[in-house]
């Protein structure tokens, strides 16, 4: 009776949420999936029942390899993600080092317009910053989004960091300096390494929001040899007024693989990054 | 000799550097020097653009014209604009219905996620997926989903007899919002539920215990112990969702381009249109600066709250 009792209250606070939570996540990427692997004539017949996939094909595959630049597109996405990645984790990490552990006049107003900066949505930003890149010249060439991308990428990894900075006993630097290591060899030998849970939490989450990134993508980067995938997929895929569904869905399933993969490996630290801000602040 | 008696605390590791060495032990210039790249960089590529923007913004400007100087006429050519209040209307509504699915949807996934099952760990990495992988390419998912001819949805609605025809998703105003705010939900409030399940779990047990000894059922005890507990998470993980989601761009550019009739246009997609579209950089500037006084007013409100609690 009461095994019973307990059992439906699990079965209504537990089972019957969760399963509906995983079943809305999870449709898109089955409906992606399944789209992906269906010939045409199923997909285009309204009639027959579509959850499911009669006679599996690779066909739009197999199309979106050879027939586009599909490859291109994703190591543009790649080195695009690991070069703003890395100059977002080594300046957020140079900035937020002594805004965290030195005390000198004006500290608390830059750490603040850090703060700001990161709040400022990019949709404000990017008439200007169009002319700007297009003045310099840079549109149409990968640096055009490298050097963008930094702009919210740079105050996210340096107020991440300064957390996980602030969290390192001072004596243990001050101990450093006494056997005669300068500031900078305190912070490389001795900080850095204990904060490198942080440093992981900054650098998937930078890798991430620049796979992610759309706009200044779609602003600048115009010419199919240079694109990332999500540019490519909404400007390329579409040809005329036609959609293939098939295709776009094959590289939106392929073009979200890396990001899973990497997330896949990292879900704590990247969980930790995701809640840092919110539950430290 | 301040610098004196810090190599004295230093030891010999002063002695062995040169002048230059020992300048760079002084914090205020070891720190400067720190965050010098960071900022300018900031300075080059966040504040110039942003002055630059509100420039522009005063000006008549076509892409790649001289700017003639207007003072306020692009605003004030915004106000009498119908389609600018529509668009408005269109950015209010749908960031307040979205932001009211994710924080209420996302504190109940949040709940349950605060239970003992099994692969737990699993269900957590699979219900943050749509958060992690890049918008563009599930919103082209959301549009097949929502497709005129071969939407699924439509297919179940009548296929199970709820509905004799399913919605026009891309045709209607109305049902063309509706798609962009489901969309937005299933994006975001996987970021609401995570945030709000770290909280959860730093709540202490013994709080709960306490609560039922002393007669609290469990709706008291999520009222008086846990939502209190949990204002300051809400409140910042709301103000950073109120702020993404006003400013959202990719999902509307994505699904309805702002269509139909401007139905779903937000400031983002209208601003991208006549600046880039249109080639009105300055009247598009314009139109995206009148984000940020709604915003700021969130931001300040939220502020104060959280710092009067």
């Amino acid at each position: 009776m009461i095994g019973s009792r307990a059992f439906g209250y699990r079965l209504t606070t537990v089972w019957i949420p969760l399963v509906f939570f995983m079943v809305v996540t999870l449709f898109p990427f089955y409906w992606m999936a399944i789209t992906s692997v269906k010939p045409n004539s199923e997909l285009y017949n309204a009639r027959l029942f579509p959850m499911i996939v009669r006679a599996p094909t690779l066909q739009h595959y197999q199309e979106l390899l050879s027939q586009t630049a599909f490859v291109q597109w994703t190591l543009n996405t790649l080195i695009v993600a690991i070069v703003t990645t890395a100059i977002s984790l080594v300046l957020g990490t140079m900035a937020a080092y002594p805004l965290a552990r030195t005390n000198f006049p004006g500290a608390a107003l830059i750490a603040l317009s850090i703060a700001a900066t990161y709040l400022v949505p990019q949709t404000v930003l990017f008439i200007p910053m169009a002319d700007v890149i297009l003045r310099m010249g840079l549109q149409n060439s990968l640096w055009a989004v490298m050097l963008t991308y930094p702009t919210f990428l740079i105050p996210f990894c340096a107020w991440l960091l300064m957390g996980y900075f602030k969290t390192v006993p001072r004596e243990l630097e001050e101990s450093a300096r006494i056997d005669g290591a300068s500031r900078f060899q305190a912070m490389l030998k001795v900080v850095l390494p204990l904060c490198i849970p942080g440093l992981l939490s900054a650098g998937i989450f930078a890798f991430t929001l620049s796979q992610n990134e759309f706009l200044y993508a779609l602003i600048f980067l115009t010419k199919s040899a240079i694109r990332t995938v999500p540019v490519a997929a909404i400007s390329e895929l579409v040809r005329g007024d036609v959609f293939y569904w098939g295709q776009l869905m094959a590289a939106a399933l392929l073009g979200s693989v890396p990001v899973a993969l990497i997330y896949s490996f990292f879900v704590e630290h990247y969980v930790a990054g995701l809640t840092a801000g919110a539950v430290k602040g | 000799m301040a610098v004196r008696s810090q190599s004295i605390a230093a030891g010999g590791a002063i002695a062995r550097q040169g002048p230059l060495g020992r300048l760079l032990e002084r914090e205020a210039i070891f720190s400067w020097l720190m965050l010098a790249p960071a900022l300018l960089f900031l300075l080059a590529f966040v504040a110039y653009p942003f002055i630059y923007g509100i420039y522009l913004s005063l000006q008549q400007r076509a892409v790649a014209q001289e700017g003639v100087f207007v003072g306020l006429d692009n605003y004030v050519d915004n106000l009498k604009n119908p389609i600018f209040w529509q668009v408005a209307q269109n950015t209010f509504v749908f960031t307040f219905a979205a932001t009211m699915f994710k924080l209420i949807g996302g504190m109940g996934l949040a709940l349950v996620m605060n239970q003992q099952f099994p692969f737990k760990n699993f269900v957590r990495a699979a219900l943050l997926l749509p958060w992690i992988v890049p918008t563009v390419l599930s919103t082209i998912a959301w549009m097949w989903i929502f497709d005129p001819t071969f939407s699924v949805i439509n297919w179940s609605l009548v296929n199970t007899g709820l509905m004799e025809r399913g919605p026009s998703w891309v045709g209607d105003g109305f049902w063309a919002m509706v798609m962009v705010i489901i969309a937005n939900i299933w994006r975001g409030l996987p970021f609401y539920a995570i945030t709000l399940l770290a909280a959860l779990q730093t709540i202490s047990g013994e709080l709960y215990e306490a609560a039922a000894i002393d007669g609290a059922n469990a709706r008291q005890r999520f009222f008086r112990v846990t939502l209190p507990l949990l204002k300051p998470v809400l409140i910042i993980t709301t103000m950073f969702s109120v702020i993404w989601t006003f400013s959202d761009f990719q999902l509307v550019y994505v699904l309805t381009a702002g269509g139909p009739a401007n139905a779903t246009h937000l400031f983002a997609t209208y601003a991208f249109n006549i600046a880039l579209g249109a080639g009105q950089l300055g009247s598009g500037a314009s139109v995206a600066l009148s984000m940020l006084p709604p915003l700021l007013m969130v931001i300040a409100a939220l502020s104060l709250y959280l710092r009067r609690t």
